[in-house]
């Protein structure tokens, strides 16, 4: 029998029962969709998140004062306290090649108020650096001024949020504020950007740092953001800032360094792994679809019972009764899963119309594994069926009707 | 050309077991014409699946054209069953899905012959069946004789040696049974062997042979008759 025979014999036997075949068609249809959908997902949810990690800046590292380490032994007779980390510090990491920019930040709360309005938030003091080191945008006015460190200018920055909360729809540029004790000209506004490692950006003030050291009155910094030179250089900025920061702290390590590439990494990798999950719990739909398939050709094998005992009388051997029967459940699988397909290619299309900010994508190995699972189930549960119509007694298959 | 020797078929229907044929020996010499008669439940229709190889026989010698068949593969028993042996079947054993020239090119299609030669060998079949109006027409389209006629057709597609018809007129009324009975014996006198079983004495009576069974043994061959006067 030659293959496009086999082929249009296939076709031909499958159109003949257009409900039993087209039931199997649906499952296969909607197993390869669902895989592929759900991969699309979890694949957007990776991709989603390390989105939100690079808006934090590129080749970014955080110093934060204190070490997290097991100790032993009895306690010491001095305090261990972590050294502070100070503007100073900070300054001194400028001196190594790796490090291009250097954000030191100091937190602290305060009433910010404009006439009668006021509201407690966050304030922020840093230095110019702090615009591209943390990726932010301008939505009016200006950043804080590039100058010396140590100068407490009067100048601050609003969050949108607070900006909103303050001055409504007015603009704020060039007006007074009130932060704690002390006022200061509102010099611009940020956009929009919403949420990131945990801290509401829309809703701080920032100043200079040298200002927030005198309104806080504290020299000890939140942390240090760090941009390196360049990807490559993100290793040797982590050197030589532990190498500074230990030299200036009497050769105590009392710094954590975090980089943007291992908190990357991690959510990464978890986020992978749940997308192979949702994967595989879609492909035993699929297995699901293959059961179904092998009851209804069951079904169809003893439905055509006659039929295969006249295929036999005119001569095909068991051997080729099995490859019609398998041939059958294989196309039928190929087209329901090229089917598949195109529904997800749908579905992905529609969820990314209905969520623009999420990036839903499949992965190139998604319709791949989709495709050669569906394809292994049709086989695989065909071939009990196709195994059944080439046994049967062919005196007993022709004498029913 | 087919030689039979001591076949024994044995069913075992419940505790009970029943030689649906025992001790059966027939030869059948080319181009003979022969009637297989007999009650229901005589063996006549085990003997004819025998003989197309749809079923072997528990005991016993079959010789086709010379082959032992009995330690064919199932392989080789499909092979011979393809190039040697036609069936036409009570039922006709049509593909209600095919057409009419489809289900005569199902024979050449398993043996995997060229889509063009298949046309023209279907073509000429139904002409001479006189179906080429109807060659598009599935199965329920077409009345008893016709449906028979196609039947005969596919059995005849791959030119076999022999003809093998398992009561051809059972489901016909008397005038379209009498056309395929002719149909059948112009086969036959263009020198194919036809073996028929069929309960009707008038059928059996225009048979140049007839074999009667009755138990699962062969209780009258008229060929026997003839060599023993």
């Amino acid at each position: 029998m030659k293959s496009a025979d086999l082929t249009r014999f296939c076709a031909g036997s499958l159109a003949g029962y257009p409900l039993r075949t087209g039931l199997m068609f649906l499952a296969m249809a909607i197993g390869v969709a669902s895989v592929v959908i759900l991969t699309a997902l979890g694949e957007g949810a990776r991709i989603y998140v390390s989105q939100q990690f690079s808006s934090l800046g590129t080749h970014l590292l955080i110093v934060i004062p204190g070490r997290s380490e097991t100790t032993g032994g009895p306690p010491p007779l001095l305090g261990e306290t972590p050294r502070d980390l100070t503007i100073d510090d900070a300054m001194a990491l400028l001196r190594s090649s790796a490090v291009r920019k250097v954000a030191p930040i100091m937190i602290g709360g305060a009433l910010v108020s404009y006439e009668n309005r006021s509201r407690e938030v966050f304030i922020m003091g840093s230095t110019p650096d702090l615009y591209d080191v943390r990726d932010l945008k301008i939505a009016q006015g200006r950043f804080l001024p590039k100058g010396d460190v140590d100068r407490a200018e009067a100048v601050c920055v609003l969050g949108q949020k607070l900006k909103t909360e303050l001055f409504g729809n007015t603009s704020p540029l060039g007006r007074f504020v009130r932060i704690g004790q002390r006022r200061f000209r509102v010099i611009g506004v940020l956009t929009k950007k919403g949420q990131s490692l945990g801290m509401d950006i829309s809703d701080v003030a920032i100043i200079p740092v040298a200002s927030s050291s005198a309104l806080f009155n504290q020299s000890s910094l939140f942390r240090i953001l760090i941009q390196a030179a360049n990807t490559d250089a993100v290793a040797r900025a982590k050197r030589s800032v532990l190498e500074t920061i230990r030299n200036r702290h009497d050769g105590e390590d009392d710094i954590t360094i975090i980089t943007q590439d291992a908190l990357l990494s991690t959510f990464d990798r978890i986020l992978k792994v749940l997308t192979y999950a949702v994967a595989a719990i879609a492909a035993i739909s699929l297995t699901v679809a293959g059961i179904l398939i092998m009851n209804i050709m069951l079904i169809a094998v003893s439905q055509r019972t006659a039929e295969i005992g006249l295929l036999k009388a005119i001569g095909a051997p068991g051997s080729q009764i099995m490859r019609i029967f398998i041939s059958e459940s294989a196309m039928l699988s190929l087209v329901g899963a090229a089917a598949g397909l195109i529904v997800s290619a749908l579905g992905v299309m529609v969820i990314g119309r209905l969520f623009p900010f999420f990036p839903v994508r499949a992965p190139f190995w998604a319709p791949v594994a989709a495709v050669a699972v569906a394809v292994g189930a049709g086989l695989l549960f065909g071939w009990l069926p196709a195994k059944r119509a080439a046994d049967f007694d062919p005196v007993l298959a022709l004498s029913s009707r | 050309m087919i030689r039979l020797e001591g076949i024994e078929r044995i069913f075992e229907v419940g505790d009970e077991t029943v030689y649906a044929l025992s001790n059966v020996d027939l030869t059948v010499e080319q181009g003979e014409y022969v009637s297989i008669m007999g009650p229901s439940g005589s063996g006549k229709s085990t003997l004819l699946n025998i003989l197309g190889l749809l079923d072997r026989p528990d005991k016993g010698v079959y010789h086709f054209e010379d082959i032992d068949t009995i330690h064919l593969s199932d392989k080789q028993q499909a092979h011979v069953r393809r190039h040697k042996i036609g069936f036409i079947f009570q039922f006709f054993h049509l593909v209600a899905r095919l057409t009419a020239e489809q289900n005569v090119e199902l024979p050449m299609i398993l043996a995997g012959i060229d889509a063009r030669e298949r046309k023209q060998r279907v073509h000429e079949a139904l002409g001479r069946m006189g179906l080429n109006e109807r060659m598009k027409h599935r199965p329920d389209q077409l009345s008893g004789g016709q449906r028979q006629r196609v039947a005969i057709a596919r059995s005849t597609i791959m030119n076999p040696a022999i003809i093998l018809a398992d009561e051809p007129t059972g489901n016909l009324d008397r005038a379209s049974g009498m056309d395929v009975i002719r149909t059948i014996e112009d086969l036959n006198k263009q020198g194919m062997t036809v073996v028929m079983v069929t309960h009707d004495p008038e059928l059996g009576g225009r048979t140049g042979r007839q074999v009667r069974m009755e138990d699962g043994r062969i209780i009258r061959d008229t060929s026997d008759e003839r060599a023993l006067a």
